[in-house]
């Protein structure tokens, strides 16, 4: 029964989310809330193969998991007193002091991005609780061993749970504040989902789709926020290219991408942000990565692309952000504008040995350059570092095409 | 409902105005403190708070042994040592952490938050 399996698989990861949340906010546990959402898993690859997938697969696994929570914690009550006062607090009243937002993942974000935790603890939560990844996949994605991944999530969890960090949204007062914290998660998630981790599919559009969402909403919440309005723009605007970025499990690059495959309702969306923003004049990060992805999808041909604005727009996220990421993206665009000559010394002062994108960078400038045996080296630094097998895919393709 | 303890930490060494600056500074981050303290009993977070002598008047005892052992002097030499605290009930992190700022102004020092596990 692999495929079975397989097909109960895929329900639960696109269910885990809002399994985990709504199981949150019920019994007020985390750890609980996992142990349910795990035993339900069990439950479903037993009787799903046999009796077919329900209805409702959602609504069978939260009831399923709500069950098995009970079960435990009328075990726990018996035989721990202390357990039982612990658990008096939960959420039986989930419409009171909930704030602004009524949605149990929206709650369960904030909670993982709380600021009492440490930010890389922040990210490792989310993508766990709300993108369902394993510790494995999570690890992975942060470049840290397994049991390094495993302590930091746990200690996390433990701290939520002793501390009695909130399961809610901030009130209103405090929320542009939080804001911050949450928008660079989302993003985080988006892109693990964009370029996935891992030896499964490429591109995870269950995690792009879910950061999506959840910004959505977060826009409807605060439509005055621009950063607000910049992420989901930047979110859009790339989610647009999406269905074009991957043939035949090889990753196409932006500039050799096929336009029409384009998803023109989403770029028409994110261009009306990008304006919007433009209008509301308090320029932020995620604004002037939107307006750069603006520049690409308003051009019908990638030799169309405004190659001069798009570094202006660089050097404007430079000046709020002069890091050495953004300076290699920014390095690529100058390759387009000024030639690969000019871009590469930009390149190789940056101190990003260690990050896939600057090998593929020099990768790329050196084979324009035509100092070949410099390039094979980079493509194969490229290819170690990527974790990402459409990239692997596309990196040996333009390695091999070397002679 | 939470307790939670609320550390005070600042420097070991002071001076005859508490390393407050000035006899004035020193008047004001009092009658701040006293506002705050006034102010957690009003909302019902009160539990119990106080300000500490220097560390340099305090004694270790290991009692472990056949005999105690007293050795004059804090448990760690550090620069910076806890000057005060108190213990709140609070029904969330979040409603300690505002409380927390809120000290941290009134007192002048940075506040350290840490939840009890359990009162006796």
């Amino acid at each position: 029964m692999q495929g079975g399996t397989a097909a109960v698989e895929r329900v639960f990861r696109e269910e885990y989310g809002r399994l985990i949340a709504s199981l949150v906010r019920r019994f007020g546990d985390i750890d609980i809330a996992e142990e349910a959402a795990g035993e339900a898993f069990l439950a479903a690859v037993e009787k799903w193969p046999e009796s077919g997938t329900p209805p409702n697969p959602g609504g069978w696994l939260t009831t399923t998991a709500g069950n098995r929570a009970i079960d435990r914690i009328r075990r726990e009550k018996q035989r721990d007193a202390r357990h039982q006062a612990a658990l008096m607090y939960r959420d039986d009243t989930p419409d009171e002091h909930t704030g602004p937002v009524e949605d149990d993942r929206l709650r369960l974000l904030f909670t993982c991005c709380h600021p009492a935790l440490a930010p890389e603890a922040r990210i490792a939560l989310t993508l766990r609780l709300l993108g369902g990844l394993t510790v494995a996949q999570i690890a992975h994605a942060f470049l840290v061993p397994e049991t390094t991944m495993a302590q930091r999530i746990t200690r996390a969890k433990k701290k939520i749970a002793a501390a009695k960090v909130p399961y809610r949204v901030p009130e209103a007062a405090d929320l542009p504040e939080r804001l911050g914290g949450v928008l660079a998660v989302l993003f985080l998630v988006f892109n693990e989902g964009y370029l996935a981790t891992g030896d499964g599919d490429p591109v995870r559009a269950e995690l792009t789709g879910e950061a999506t969402r959840l910004t959505r909403v977060l826009r409807q919440l605060l439509p005055e926020e621009a950063e607000v309005a910049g992420l989901l723009g930047l979110l859009l605007l790339t989610e647009a290219r999406r269905e074009a970025r991957v043939r035949n499990g090889q990753l196409v690059p932006l500039g050799e991408q096929d336009r029409a495959g384009w998803d023109r309702g989403l770029i028409a969306e994110g261009h009306e942000l990008v304006r919007e923003c433009l209008a509301i004049n308090r320029p932020g990060r995620y604004q002037i990565l939107a307006a750069i992805n603006a520049v690409h999808t308003d051009a019908p041909t990638a030799s169309d692309t405004d190659w001069s604005q798009v570094v202006a727009l660089y050097d404007q996220l430079t000046r709020l952000d002069p890091s050495p990421i953004v300076a290699l993206n920014r390095a690529v665009a100058v390759a387009e504008l000024d030639g690969p000559t000019v871009a590469l010394t930009l390149v190789d002062r940056l101190p990003l040995t260690g990050y896939h994108a600057w090998h593929v960078a020099r990768a790329d400038m050196l084979r324009r350059l035509g100092r070949t045996a410099e390039a094979k080296e980079s493509y194969d630094a490229a290819i170690a570092a990527t974790q990402n097998s459409a990239e692997r895919a596309y990196l040996s393709m333009k390695r091999g095409e070397l002679v | 409902m939470t307790h939670y303890l609320l550390t005070v930490h600042g420097p070991a060494e002071t001076d005859e105005y508490g390393n407050y600056g000035s006899k004035e500074e020193m008047e004001e981050a009092f009658a701040a403190t006293g506002a705050f303290n006034d102010k957690l009993r009003a909302d019902g977070y009160w539990v119990f708070a106080g300000g500490l002598q220097p560390a340099s008047t305090a004694t270790v005892v290991d009692g472990q042994g056949e005999t105690p052992v007293m050795t004059d002097g804090p448990y760690l030499e550090t620069k910076e040592v806890i000057g005060g605290f108190w213990v709140i009930d609070a029904p969330d992190l979040d409603v300690a952490l505002e409380l927390a700022a809120e000290g941290s102004m009134a007192c002048r020092g940075k506040v350290e938050v840490r939840p009890f596990d359990g009162l006796a």
